[in-house]
């Protein structure tokens, strides 16, 4: 990348011809308008807007680029809202190779086209060598909000049961691992998945979803601690009840990370009214995206604000949300 | 999880309680010396399940928690310096010291780096000759081994810019110290699986002996836990106080003797400075004169450093097991995770960390399960 890629003279042009639009292309990006004009349905619009700075930008299971279109649709469809229109923004480093920005583009190209959403307006800038990262995505998202549903953190009451759609802590593990120059005998792949279609079957089946969200940074406990202080309740799960693969435990022991604060970006937790619970679970475990999916806990109170977790013994302990970074351990 | 899930097995552990129960007569208050024990037994509520015929203290076996301020201070002050690449282990990251801690040294543009083992630290300072790469080594005997041999290579190979900033820490001494002190109420220890592992438990037998008090080499999972508290337990209840060694899977009598003689060749034994305790003779290591040209604390003019604890922090009486954190006015209020007043609140391995993360429910103690 020259910083002329970036000036929005011919270098640009050229860039956008021959890089992002053969990779993301559809009509209304085609259009090389400054703005996208779009036909919505009558309704609640959900919007929402991510960045992306991953590194390593490739890794096992996906790359920045799947990774943010996958991160988009998946805060729209956990308002219960179908996912329908990203935009990109890109921020490049002055000397990064083009086939990067290629491949990356053309990553989320097949992620969108798969999911059957539109990237339908970008943007490109170029920093100097030493004031960027290598690459850097901004997204914003737009989705239409299925009509009488309104998913909230807020809403959870006591009674009802918390849901997981699958195991836990692939994602973080695996850039971790990559990062890291960690290997392990079964690899580690992230979990990065589109999960509108897996919302749409829950909310097609059930009345009775309070809430959903997709416990990414921070991981289960600090998603989990959300809600818990969102809707003024206490939160009760059973370490049992968790799925947590055998090589993220063995990587997670191994560092001293908790798997609960690992990161993932293709599960989602969903709070259902108990007499929903059962169909909600069927509805989750019938798609690709939830078949692992489990009960794993209850709202039980409302005297404090909090998550606990009923240990293997028996015991209680409080689950925390994430302080700063979590550290690998001296001993 | 072959060798975790084994350790971790609910049956067993409830066997092991009811067994504990059975043998006890009389309360006894017993003391896991190592941080990651502590954890352990917070995690699983093992305090719990054994009150309570035992009550469980809380030992000083979290290096990073007893380092002193004063050395973290001068740590702060090398890292940012700018010829220095300063290299850590992650939870030293966020300890404070009396005025910052490595996290904001490195926000203010230090270059300060996460490693995983020393041996990374000497890679560092092989790729870049004009960098002075210096090593916190902090630690119980369980690091020093590996610390004691990054100083060796880097000594055979000429490496003139690494360096270590020494903080080790020796366990013997201290449970001496508490054991001579008048307000003690331990009556059994539960000595530190990885120190042993590397030292072996020769120490133990002597102040077992000298103080007449149980001490049981123990591990760190949960069935190794409960199974040394039955084995202190047993003794104490027939009158016995020897060393005995459950974590009989990683520690052997003499310990790691190579790694012992590493260890004497490169560091001596010298007084040191606890953070919360004060000074204990002999109760740490430090550099042998043949390498002070990979000693920090010389080469970078810091001995003059000197530092005041917070008066609110308890944590001298929480590391001698005499406090337990929620006795103290500060926590989880003004000393939290995020705004740590003292060591054991900020490291993974605090026993104030361990309260906050698992049983800070308890300090309002309404009935939850």
């Amino acid at each position: 990348m020259l910083l002329g890629h970036g000036s929005g003279g011919r270098l640009s042009a050229e860039l956008v011809r021959d890089v992002f639009l053969p990779a993301l292309g559809n009509a209304v990006l085609g259009a090389l308008e400054d703005q996208a004009t779009l036909e919505v349905a009558a309704g609640r619009v959900a919007f929402t807007t991510d960045s992306f700075v991953v590194k390593p930008l490739f890794f096992r299971g996906g790359d920045i680029g799947s990774l943010a279109v996958h991160g988009t649709i998946n805060d729209l469809a956990v308002g219960g809202a179908d996912p329908l229109f990203l935009s990109a923004a890109f921020i490049l480093e002055e000397g990064v190779p083009l086939d990067t920005v290629r491949r990356v583009a053309q990553s989320m190209g097949e992620a969108a086209a798969a999911a059957g959403v539109r990237i339908v307006t970008a943007d490109t800038k170029v920093v100097e060598k030493g004031k960027g990262d290598g690459l850097f995505v901004n997204t914003a998202g737009i989705g239409v909000v299925r009509p009488g549903v309104t998913l909230s953190a807020a809403n959870a009451r006591v009674g009802d049961r918390v849901i997981l759609s699958g195991y836990i802590g692939d994602h973080g593990i695996a850039i971790l691992a990559e990062r890291e120059g960690l290997e392990f005998d079964n690899p580690i792949g992230s979990d990065s998945a589109p999960l509108h279609t897996l919302t749409r079957a829950m909310l097609d089946a059930s009345g009775g979803i309070r809430a959903m969200r997709d416990p990414t940074r921070g991981g289960l406990a600090s998603t989990l601690n959300e809600i818990a202080a969102q809707s003024g309740v206490t939160i009760e799960i059973d370490e049992r009840a968790i799925p947590v693969r055998e090589a993220v435990r063995g990587a997670c022991e191994m560092l001293g990370l908790d798997p609960l604060h690992v990161a993932n970006e293709g599960k989602l937790v969903a709070i259902v009214a108990p007499e929903s619970a059962e169909v909600a679970l069927a509805a989750m475990r019938g798609h690709s995206r939830g078949a692992e999916a489990r009960i794993i806990g209850t709202v039980t109170g409302t005297a404090r604000k909090m998550v606990l977790m009923r240990t293997s013994f028996g015991t209680t302990r409080i689950v925390d949300m994430l302080a700063g970074e979590q550290l690998p351990r001296i001993c | 999880m072959k060798y975790l899930d084994e350790y971790r097995d609910p049956a067993i552990a409830r066997a092991l309680v009811e067994k504990i129960r059975a043998r006890v007569t009389r309360p006894w208050v017993l003391m896991e010396i190592c941080g990651g024990q502590t954890h352990t037994l917070m995690r699983y509520g093992i305090d719990e399940l054994v009150a309570p015929g035992v009550d469980l203290v809380h030992g000083p076996g979290c290096p990073v928690c007893v380092t002193a301020l004063e050395t973290v201070d001068k740590a702060l002050a090398i890292a940012a310096r700018p010829e220095v690449t300063f290299a850590s282990y992650g939870d030293m990251l966020r300890v404070p010291g009396s005025h910052s801690d490595l996290f904001r040294v490195k926000a203010a543009g230090g270059d300060v780096r996460i490693v995983y083992s020393p041996m990374d630290a000497l890679k560092l300072a092989r790729a870049m000759p004009d960098r002075k790469v210096v090593f916190f080594a902090v630690g119980f005997e369980t690091t020093a081994p590996a610390n004691a041999m990054a100083v060796w290579q880097a000594h055979r190979e000429g490496l003139t810019n690494f360096s270590v900033l020494v903080s080790h820490v020796l366990v013997p001494p201290a449970i001496r110290l508490l054991l001579q002190s008048p307000s003690n109420r331990v009556q059994g220890f539960i000595a530190p699986g990885h120190v042993c592992t590397v030292v072996g438990y020769r120490e133990y037998e002597e102040l077992a002996r000298e103080f007449r008090v149980p001490i049981v080499v123990g591990g760190f999972e949960p069935l190794d836990l409960l199974e040394a508290i039955l084995m202190l337990v047993s003794q104490l209840e027939d009158g016995r106080a020897e060393a005995e060694n459950q974590y009989v899977r990683s520690v052997a009598r003499e310990g790691n003797v190579a790694a012992r003689r590493t260890m004497e060749q490169v560091f001596e034994v010298a007084d040191r400075k606890w953070r919360g305790i004060g000074e204990i003779a002999q109760s740490g290591y430090r550099l042998r004169p043949e390498f002070e040209a990979h000693d920090a604390e010389k080469i970078f003019n810091v001995a003059g450093v000197s530092a005041e604890e917070p008066p609110e922090c308890i944590s001298a009486l929480v590391l001698q097991g005499l406090k337990k954190p929620t006795d103290c006015t500060a926590f989880g209020e003004r000393c939290t995770p995020d705004t740590p007043m003292g060591a054991p609140m900020v490291s993974g391995e605090g026993a104030c960390a361990a309260y906050y993360a698992y049983r800070r429910h308890e300090r309002d103690l309404v009935g939850l399960h």
